[in-house]
């Protein structure tokens, strides 16, 4: 009985999902057809007012900036998630965690103000023009250091006191009690929270749109300006018709084939762990 | 003679946990007192309550408030069943095909980009079923991108729950839904708690989806059928579009944090009271 | 069976309130009530002068919502909004649609307050924009690297500009592409080796609250609203809201209005330039 009651809400999830990615792809529809998929990574750049819709500048861009702050956000996150489970004194442990909390709920045109107002104009002071993939990278991490966070905690939390107990009763101290017991049993828990970071470091928008530059080329350095998929779509979409528009819409696809891959890696790395 | 190796490595691994916690906090006392800084000149109970003026350079945001708690009432309204459901049904019947489809297909939802959630809302919600600009709008649209957070959180933490847990609530002779009700919703409160913070989070923050679903009128709404401008979107709105918004938009993020805040503890003490009582009493 | 019973009762419940709502829109549209939607650059100023109007016609609702000025066309276009909006002169193939122009906004050239250039002509400035001259010293100002910020594709003032200089998009080398005037503001605050194009009211605004911008002349004419306003500054654009045929009934009342001097204050309160009368 449980079964059918939850397995027919899961299977009205299912059908919403199915609608939203109805829509993406009627949307991209006359662009897939028209030119093909090869177009998205042919051509001289992204010109939609001239028909050429090269993709593969801003997808590197999306790439390296979700995988910068994730370089910073991952150790520190999980870091930050150890130190209140295990390193905090009692009293500062629920501060720590409203925090990230607060972090975690902070619009992102707040955190794009902030980076345009403070954090771009500091970069800006030391190699021009400031709005650059570092800036992005930067905003990014803090944007989604909540997220590991709190999910590393949750998952630190699940780990059974018996197991831990069990581990101090044998003399381990507590960073072999952290490194070699609390860690490996939460991997799961940490691992998709990092997956949640690693969606919303490629779906973010607006914060990305307000200091990344937003200039279309593959980044060679970490101080050039750059355009995100994600920021492109939110730049053109009000403005495209026709095939830009499609082809806007297909780059929502693309970015969610990345997604989709990333999500069935963690799965296959999440499944090896269990068993 | 290993003892000194193993306190030295234990006294870096001590020094980094603290300093990458100190970073974090310090990080956010760094945005946090920017934003003070720049809008605390706006604040006052006055502006909470009245209706904002001269396209929100003066006046106060109390409709934009009331719009965005009914958004995010809508949202979570859907979010909470829909999402423990799927999640108890993800973790308790994780093998069948459904469950593997499904959870692949709430990772990749949780990668659509928002704009796109707010043009699927607004081709579905307000167009297909008639529903228009409107608050409803806002907050069904809202709910398709809490889901994955919430769903995926809530698994994680039914997962987690020790396998001694469950063989111990059937040999007590617990129907499997009793087990859930009594011993594993309670042991997963922490994630389920978290997982709900975080989708209010992304609620409250949420700008592009709502713009195009919940819309931009500023008027107080009388029903969930009226459009509502929410509190990020008249951020947004201040900060980038109006000439002179900027302290209001400054203002409006502080009220944010504020209402964020209250929201959590309400939501945190309402879920460890339902969540984590029974299994003392019962 | 009973907890199937449950669910089909909330799905029941959720579609209730989803009808209850449409009916409820529908007897809403019955009233008076106007949906502007387009253009983010109008949004405020139609808000405002939508607020006035309904406190000069009590029962009427003007509703507006932001999206863009492609938006505004469309919506005109198939009737999602009685009133579109958009922030530029309509293109040939949107002459389907009648443009009712309600105020203009003057684009200006601006640069940081520390940069000692005063003033550029037409050539330099294109020469800036597509990366033949890449430092402020080659133009008697300090050495220092010039970030080039442009408009991103589609907006009405990057085709204005492109327009004026005679410049074709993929010709500019841009440092940084923004959306807003404020975001294109901050930008060159942030910045004192930038330059950009921006709304002049927005940019008098800014310079007069002290943010560290300074607006250039435009082929000797100073770039102010009162010079926007009387014409005599190359770079303007229309304000417009748009409508499908002749407009009718309310759409017609708030046009008129729209137009009329009564708002005048407000569209100077928005930093646009009202209409010369």
């Amino acid at each position: 009985m449980l079964a059918r009651v939850t397995g027919g809400i899961a299977l009205a999830v299912a059908v919403l999902l199915g609608l939203v990615l109805m829509l993406l792809v009627r949307e991209s529809w006359p662009v897939l057809v028209g030119g093909g998929w090869t177009r998205f990574f042919v051509g001289d750049g992204w010109f939609p007012s001239s028909g050429q819709f090269n993709l593969l500048a801003m997808l590197w861009a999306t790439l390296a900036a979700s995988l910068g702050a994730l370089l910073i956000a991952v150790p520190l996150g999980v870091l930050s998630a150890v130190f209140s489970r295990f390193y905090s004194p009692g009293w500062l442990i629920m501060p720590l965690r409203r925090v990230m909390v607060l972090l975690a709920g902070i619009p992102s045109v707040v955190y794009g103000l902030w980076g345009l107002t403070v954090l771009v104009p500091l970069i800006a002071g030391w190699e021009p023009p400031g709005a650059s993939l570092l800036s992005a990278i930067l905003i990014l991490a803090l944007m989604i250091l909540p997220t590991i966070a709190l999910t590393s905690e949750a998952a630190l939390a699940a780990v059974a006191t018996s197991n831990l107990q069990g581990a101090a009763a044998l003399g381990l101290s507590r960073k072999g009690i952290v490194l070699g017991v609390a860690l490996p049993a939460a991997r799961v828990g940490i691992l998709s929270g990092a997956l949640l970071a690693t969606m919303r470091t490629l779906g973010e928008t607006m914060a990305v749109l307000m200091v990344a530059g937003n200039v279309v080329q593959t980044p060679a350095s970490l101080f050039d300006p750059v355009r995100v998929l994600t920021a492109n779509i939110a730049l053109e979409m009000p403005y495209a018709t026709g095939d830009h528009r499609a082809a806007l819409f297909a780059s929502g696809v693309l970015l969610m084939l990345i997604v989709t891959v990333l999500a069935w890696l963690a799965g296959c790395v999440g499944a090896r762990s269990n068993a | 003679m290993l003892k000194n190796p193993y306190r030295l490595s234990d006294l870096l691994m001590t020094i980094t946990v603290w300093f990458s916690a100190a970073l974090v906090v310090g990080a956010f006392f760094w945005l946090l007192s920017d934003l003070a800084l720049h809008g605390i000149a706006k604040l006052n109970w006055s502006c909470l309550v009245s209706a904002p003026e001269n396209a929100g350079r003066d006046g106060g945001i109390g409709p934009i408030l009331v719009s965005t708690l009914l958004i995010l009432g809508v949202a979570l309204l859907m979010t909470i069943p829909l999402g423990l459901g799927t999640a108890v049904y993800l973790s308790e019947y994780s093998s069948g095909a459904l469950a593997r489809s499904i959870r692949m297909s709430l990772d990749v939802l949780a990668g659509v980009p928002s704009i796109v959630f707010g043009l699927f809302g607004n081709a579905l919600f307000c167009i297909w079923l008639g529903l228009g600009f409107s608050i409803l709008s806002g907050g069904l649209t809202l709910a398709c991108m809490m889901l994955p957070i919430f769903i995926r959180s809530t698994e994680a933490g039914l997962t987690a729950v020790a396998t001694e847990w469950r063989h111990g609530a059937a040999a007590l002779g617990l129907t499997q839904a009793a087990a859930l009700w009594h011993v594993l919703l309670p042991a997963a409160a922490p994630a389920i708690t978290a997982g709900l913070m975080l989708s209010i989070g992304r609620a409250l923050a949420e700008t592009a989806a709502l713009i195009f679903t919940s819309g931009y009128v500023d008027r107080m709404p009388d029903s969930l059928s009226d459009s509502g401008r929410a509190l990020s979107v008249h951020i947004y709105d201040l900060s980038m579009n109006v000439t002179g918004g900027d302290q209001s938009a400054y203002g409006a993020a502080l009220v944010l944090i504020v209402l964020l805040v209250v929201i959590n503890n309400v939501a945190a003490s309402l879920a460890d009271r339902f969540l984590s009582q029974r299994i003392t009493t019962s | 069976m009973s907890e199937v019973g449950d669910s089909q009762k909330i799905w029941g419940w959720i579609l209730a309130l989803c009808m209850a709502a449409g009916l409820n829109s529908a007897a809403l549209a019955d009233a008076q009530k106007l949906v502007l939607t387009g253009s983010s650059t109008i949004a405020p100023l139609a808000l405002e002068i939508g607020k006035h109007f309904e406190k000069l016609n009590p029962g009427v609702r003007v509703d507006v919502q932001s999206g863009g000025s492609t938006r505004g066309v469309i919506d005109a276009r198939v009737g999602l909004a009685d009133v579109g909006m958009a922030s530029r002169a309509l293109k040939q193939e949107e002459r389907d649609l009648i443009a009712h122009r309600i105020a203009m906004d003057g684009i200006g050239i601006i640069l940081h307050q520390k940069n000692p250039v005063k003033s550029l002509n037409d050539d330099q400035i294109r020469a800036i924009y597509t990366g033949k001259i890449t430092n402020w010293q080659q133009l008697g100002g300090e050495d220092r690297k010039i970030t080039v910020v442009n408009k991103a594709e589609g907006r009405s003032t990057l085709e204005l500009f492109l327009h004026h200089f005679l410049l074709k998009n993929p010709q500019i080398r841009a440092h940084v592409v923004i959306g807003d005037n404020q975001q294109g503001i901050k930008t060159v605050v942030g910045n004192v080796g930038a330059i950009g194009y921006v709304s002049i009211g927005t940019a008098e605004y800014e310079e007069a609250h002290g943010m560290p911008i300074h607006l250039l002349p435009m082929a000797g004419v100073p770039a102010t609203v009162a010079n926007v306003r009387a014409g005599r500054f190359p770079l303007s654009r229309p304000l417009n809201l748009l409508s499908k045929g002749t407009p009718t009934g309310l759409s017609k009342r708030f046009i008129e209005f729209a137009q009329s001097a009564a708002v005048d204050d407000l569209v100077t309160a928005q930093y646009f330039v009202p209409l010369a009368r």
